[in-house]
């Protein structure tokens, strides 16, 4: 076990000195969030999706490291224009090639963000009162890593933290 | 991934002004000592101190006058008492598994406190492997350990009590004179082990005031050169010999000495002695400036440690709410202000900084922690170029943030 200094993409660096997509939509279609302020990693996604199912356009908010504001950016970049069903085929390596590659210990960078993208899509369809075919009924595993990690933190931080509450 | 780092690394031409804050994690060498040093790697005392030929005795007496100096400069006895190691790591794994293993038949009980470095933690982990049971003391909010708890987990089985003396996160001048007389007071067989290398230089040690066993200085926490550091072991205090080989000077560390790292050491310790109250007062002025303008300038800030004289006058540590410290280092790098983070993400385990939790900070608080110190040679400017870059750093990340807006 070794730590480096995170050899950040210059892609990744862009994204962080000047994020596209970023901010809250007022007329979004769905969010969705995923993560916590106490893993330290949080994402926001807003679509806006047309009669056709195609997503329109996404914008994003970050709380997070230049990993997450980045993966978080280009994943509004890739839905954009597509089909939802095509969008929720997006993983997270595609993410992470995206960005010119992520550190191993931002991996989960990639993940909470595809994570953040199939719970808004999950909650496009509660909302409409349908399930298409192609949506899996159990979570995939991007969206069990989001559960996973906003778990540990609640756990962790009742237990070892916030003395003073 | 290769060749990114260089990328980053150019992304900061341009940059307006360069304030290095993060001594903690390293430190720019001061030209002065590093020429103090150079003679010692080419032209003098380059020898074995061991070996019986002049660069040998060169060697041997620079060695032992700077034992001799270290000594002076913390109240300690003799030269016999210096040894010089590596580093703090170095010297603490040396002082509790040393002193641990070399006074077992005492007790098998070692107390640390909460908020310990991780060269203390670590080494009290390798202990509880050899059978030692490791209790660890709670602090309050501001970092002071809890006096009361600490004579309470006091007993006869207590081998070894190792308290910091200045906290290398937040700053806190810890009350170890008192501990010593507490923990001595219940136990007077146990050992006493303060990590001092926060301390030294930043204010006034002295090992029998304090009236502890064992003590550890760094060079680089004095901007001296990384790789030497030094533990002192009071006369008749044994401890043992952690890695074997040739034995020198340094009877508790093997391998032939490092005359110029040390002579680094001196030097950086002769600078922060020379104008002592004056470097301190340069210190606590620029950080005091450093410490308002942030904390009055910024909205939704919280200071970690105390304030006032049982701060270490070199020592900040703030957190910013809805601002994650990984991210904020970045930003602050590319505006040519560097400084570390408590945030997870800067670590491997994503665990925020174990000091912030024990003094009560919540996870997204110690996230936002950013850690700062000043040096002697900062200058108001300095100070005034920080103040100037920071706000606009903490808005821009505030900004991407969804905490602030309705979704969070």
């Amino acid at each position: 076990m070794s730590r480096v200094p995170l050899p950040y993409s210059s892609k990744i660096l862009e994204l962080f000195r000047n994020p596209k997509n970023l901010g809250r939509m007022e007329d979004a279609t769905v969010s969705a969030v995923a993560g916590s302020p106490a893993c330290g990693d949080m994402i926001a996604f807003y679509l806006k999706i047309d009669k056709n199912e195609v997503i329109e356009k996404a914008t994003f908010e970050s709380y997070g490291c230049a990993a997450n504001i980045a993966t978080a950016s280009i994943t509004t970049e890739m839905v954009k224009g597509k089909k939802i069903e095509d969008a929720w085929k997006i993983s997270w390596k595609e993410v992470a090639d995206e960005v010119g590659g992520l550190p191993t210990v931002k991996f989960h960078c990639g993940i909470l963000s595809v994570g953040a993208l199939r719970r808004a899509i999950r909650e496009y369809y509660k909302m409409k009162g349908e399930k298409p075919s192609w949506l899996p009924d159990g979570p995939t595993s991007e969206e069990k890593h989001a559960l996973e990690e906003e778990e540990l933190a609640r756990v962790l931080s009742k237990r070892i933290g916030g003395k003073k509450e | 991934m290769s060749g990114s780092v260089e990328d980053l690394i150019k992304a900061h031409e341009g940059i307006e002004k360069e304030v290095y804050l993060d001594l903690e994690n390293s430190s720019p060498i001061p030209r002065e000592i590093v020429e103090t040093m150079i003679p010692y790697f080419c032209d003098k005392a380059y020898g074995n101190p061991t070996v019986t030929h002049k660069p040998g005795w060169m060697a041997y007496e620079t060695i032992q006058k700077a034992s001799e100096q270290v000594a002076r400069y913390i109240g300690a006895a003799s030269a016999e008492e210096i040894n010089f190691t590596p580093s703090e790591t170095e010297s603490n794994n040396l002082a509790l598994i040393g002193a641990a293993l070399a006074n077992k038949k005492k007790g098998k009980k070692i107390i640390i406190s909460e908020i310990e470095p991780l060269s203390i933690f670590f080494s009290s982990n390798i202990l509880e492997k050899y059978g030692f049971k490791v209790v660890k003391v709670p602090v309050d909010e501001k970092g002071f350990i809890n006096l009361e708890k600490l004579a309470n987990l006091v007993d006869k089985e207590t081998v070894l009590t190792s308290l910091t003396l200045v906290n290398h996160e937040i700053g806190t001048v810890e009350p170890i004179k008192e501990a010593v007389e507490i923990a001595k007071k219940e136990n007077p067989a146990l050992l006493f082990h303060t990590d001092a290398s926060n301390a030294y230089g930043k204010i006034p040690v002295n090992v029998d005031d304090l009236g502890i066993d064992l003590m550890t200085l760094s060079s680089y926490k004095i901007l001296g050169p990384r790789g030497v550091g030094a533990l002192y072991v009071r006369e008749g205090v044994n401890v043992e010999r952690l890695l074997e080989g040739q034995i020198g000077t340094q009877k508790l560390w093997p391998g032939v000495e490092n005359t110029p790292l040390i002579i680094g050491f001196l030097k950086a310790s002769e600078l922060a002695f020379r104008n002592f109250d004056k470097n301190v007062s340069h210190m606590k002025r620029l950080r005091d400036k450093l410490m308002g303008g942030i904390l009055e300038g910024i909205s939704e800030t919280i200071l970690n440690g105390p304030e006032g004289e049982k701060r270490a006058p070199d020592n900040l540590n703030v957190s910013f709410l809805h601002c994650e410290g990984e991210a904020l280092t970045i930003e602050l790098s590319l505006k040519g202000v560097y400084v570390s983070s408590g945030s997870a993400c800067t670590r491997l385990l994503l665990q925020p900084s174990h000091v912030l939790v024990a003094i009560g900070r919540k996870f997204e608080e110690a996230h936002g922690s950013i850690l700062m110190k000043v040096t002697r040679y900062h200058t108001d400017e300095d100070i005034k170029y920080v103040l100037k870059v920071f706000p606009g750093a903490v808005e821009r990340l505030r900004a991407i943030s969804p905490i602030k807006g309705s979704v969070g």
